[in-house]
């Protein structure tokens, strides 16, 4: 079959052949797409329909397959209105302002890659001698944050930042009993509304600290697999060579590894920036967006808004919002991370 | 035998030693320390929730929350293990007033298992399917065709639950709409997991040689043949990752599940877990040894294929 892989047909039974192997290409693909079709087009395509109405709660009742609701129950046109009102921030719900929740998302997504990428790389690296004892028992336990289904380690950071009974107060409490030190033991986490830095990064309340905190624990060993994957595949000869001339560790280090690192890394932080920019379980679990609304992020935004205030409508234009903002921001770390790979090759 | 013991705790270590002169040996002492402190204190953190969640699991005294941190609290036991494993769910009953009628334990992990198993044998035949076809054909719509699964894949779907509801309520299985079976939940969810399906598969079968089918073409094997024999077994890290994600969205997703399903017969671990949280009467312990317990199988088929993970995502390739 790949033999029919061809130069752009010419004659009439060139296409003749071309339209059969299309057919059968289609029908190896048919049942994917017809799933694809009723359960995601279909209703994307009426999210992209609400999107210019008012659809409300009331407009539920709504049926496209029958006409006798149509006029009772039809949202109106309202075009752009929805997009308008997101932009500028004119939603009948409380703390909600759209250019923090953009910047919030992106403050969000970048700070929590680069601490997956730096810690994954540097637990790699310091996995890979062939030296160190237990490696294997460290790479049985290093898997744990990542094996664990998210929701559950959402809901367990929540608990273990509980202002009274959570792990973290028990834990400064403990602390201060066996050391005699005297940190705070009532510290509420997720609560305070005081940002713990000023200045520049005062958008940011403690609550985003501490879901930091969580999405790095179970975000680095994803990036830390990935990074041993392409260790392993650096022929150790290169080293070897580096060595007979006289390379120093550090030099080794940027010369060898981190060239040889990028192209195993690109991908996995393209990845990884995605989910970590719709990272809900994480945000909805442990913040719930509070306090006061400063570290909700899009997604949670767009689930709030059908599920709690029932605006359907503008739900819907706010989840095509998010859809370009994801697009954007994917296409310019795509020419980032080209960027800097043409550089280093140069 | 201890030696090969010694060496699989101390790794290569053991065999150089002799050879190494004293500084050398010096060196490498230190190195050893500073990274064993390093990798231990990693490990700390990341053991301390798994342990905090232990400790209150063995927590006896069925309180709400724990008032202090220790390891093992005073009279630890397995008791709420047994609560969440054989007591029936007071919360999730078709009939409130009749305890048989409450779902078990049982019961919730058959509905997630097939839930679960519905959706990765889902994304796995249809994902390797299309994915061949995208992989190895050049045909009308091919460009097209795989930009729509990669536009489907970033379109956040919050707002397309209700549209979703209304499609899958008109489907009817005999006297039922598909939208409350466990069937109509695989399926939905199958559409969110292909597209990434697809995209990983496209790119890995891409780096299988297509020599090999043709030789296979040539022995007289049919194209489907060619495909079981020879692109399956090859690309077998592949697959495994598209289980294994396909197999953890089944077992954890619970927002769309909450709202379709109205028959708590067909309740899944995940709507309990949920179910709980909302309820403020329980206690700590028996949420962490439900936490633990429905961990398990997950950690299980993790470490089972955690040696194709990295290969399994084919990383570089999914450029397309």
């Amino acid at each position: 079959m790949a033999a029919t892989v061809s130069s752009p047909p010419r004659s009439r039974t060139d296409w003749g052949r071309r339209l059969r192997e299309s057919l059968r290409a289609w029908t190896y693909i048919a049942p994917a797409a017809l799933i694809m079709f009723f359960i995601t087009l279909i209703p994307q395509a009426y999210q992209i329909w609400m999107a210019f109405t008012n659809f409300r709660i009331q407009n539920l009742r709504f049926n496209i397959f029958d006409p006798s609701t149509w006029s009772q129950y039809a949202p109106s046109w309202v075009w752009f209105d929805n997009f308008l009102r997101i932009i500028r921030s004119d939603l009948p719900i409380q703390n909600y302002n759209f250019g923090r929740l953009l910047l919030f998302n992106v403050v969000w997504t970048i700070s929590n890659v680069a601490f997956h990428v730096i810690l994954g790389v540097a637990i790699a690296l310091a996995l890979n001698s062939r030296y160190v004892i237990g490696r294997r028992v460290y790479r049985a336990f290093y898997v744990i944050p990542w094996a664990m289904p998210s929701l559950i380690t959402a809901v367990t950071w929540r608990n273990m930042y509980d202002d009274r009974f959570g792990a973290i107060n028990l834990l400064l409490a403990k602390l201060n009993e066996l050391l005699g030190l005297n940190l705070p033991t009532g510290i509420k986490w997720l609560i305070q509304a005081i940002p713990p830095i000023g200045g520049l990064l005062s958008f940011l309340p403690l609550a985003f600290y501490c879901a930091l905190v969580a999405n790095i624990w179970l975000g680095w060993p994803f990036m830390s697999v990935v990074a041993t994957g392409a260790l392993q595949a650096i022929p150790a000869e290169l080293y070897e060579a580096a060595e007979v001339d006289g390379a120093s560790a550090w030099q080794k280090f940027w010369r060898i590894t981190v060239p040889l690192l990028r192209p195993a890394m690109v991908p996995a932080i393209m990845l990884g920036s995605i989910w970590t920019f719709n990272q809900f379980n994480v945000i909805y679990f442990i913040t719930e967006g509070g306090p006061l609304g400063r570290t909700e992020i899009l997604v949670t935004q767009a689930y709030k808004l059908v599920l709690q205030h029932r605006l359907y409508g503008i739900a819907s234009a706010f989840s095509i919002v998010v859809f370009f903002i994801l697009l954007i921001f994917t296409l310019i770390n795509n020419r980032v991370t080209r960027a800097t790979e043409a550089y280093d090759v140069a | 035998m201890w030696r090969k013991v010694l060496r699989w705790f101390f790794g290569e270590m053991v065999y150089d030693w002799e050879t190494w002169g004293p500084r050398r040996k010096v060196r490498e002492v230190l190195k050893q320390l500073l990274i064993q402190l390093f990798l231990f204190t990693v490990l700390v953190t990341v053991l301390f929730p798994v342990l905090w969640i232990f400790s209150m699991a063995l927590d006896p005294r069925n309180i709400d929350k724990p008032l202090e941190l220790t390891l093992f609290p005073p009279g630890a036991s397995f008791r709420s293990f047994r609560t969440v494993l054989f007591e029936p769910y007071r919360l999730l009953c078709k009939d409130p007033s009749d305890v048989s009628t409450c779902m078990t334990f049982a019961r919730l992990m058959w509905n997630s298992i097939k839930v679960s198993l519905g959706t990765a044998v889902f994304s796995v035949v249809m994902g390797s399917s299309a994915a061949y076809a995208f992989s190895r054909f050049r045909f009308i719509g091919r460009q097209v065709g795989m930009l729509g699964f990669i536009v489907l894949l970033m379109l956040p779907g919050v707002a397309t639950i209700t549209p979703l509801y209304v499609i899958l309520s008109a489907v009817k299985i005999g006297q039922e709409s598909l939208r409350a079976t466990l069937l109509g939940l695989a399926i939905a969810y199958a559409s969110g997991t292909l597209p990434f399906a697809i995209w990983n598969l496209k790119g890995y079968f891409d780096t299988v040689p297509k020599d090999l089918e043709e030789a296979a073409l040539i022995d007289g094997a049919g194209p489907l043949q060619a495909f079981i024999r020879i692109m399956i077994p090859l690309s077998a890290p592949a697959l495994a990752i598209t289980i294994l994600f396909a197999f953890m969205s089944g077992w954890t997703e619970f927002l769309m599940a909450w709202l379709f399903l109205s028959d708590p017969n067909r309740f899944t671990l995940a709507m309990a877990l949920q179910s709980m949280r909302g309820q403020y009467a329980t206690p700590w312990s028996i949420f962490s040894a439900f936490s633990i317990v429905m961990s398990i199988p997950i950690l299980i088929l993790f470490y089972l294929l955690q040696r194709y993970i990295v290969s399994g995502l084919a990383m570089g390739a999914v450029k397309g």
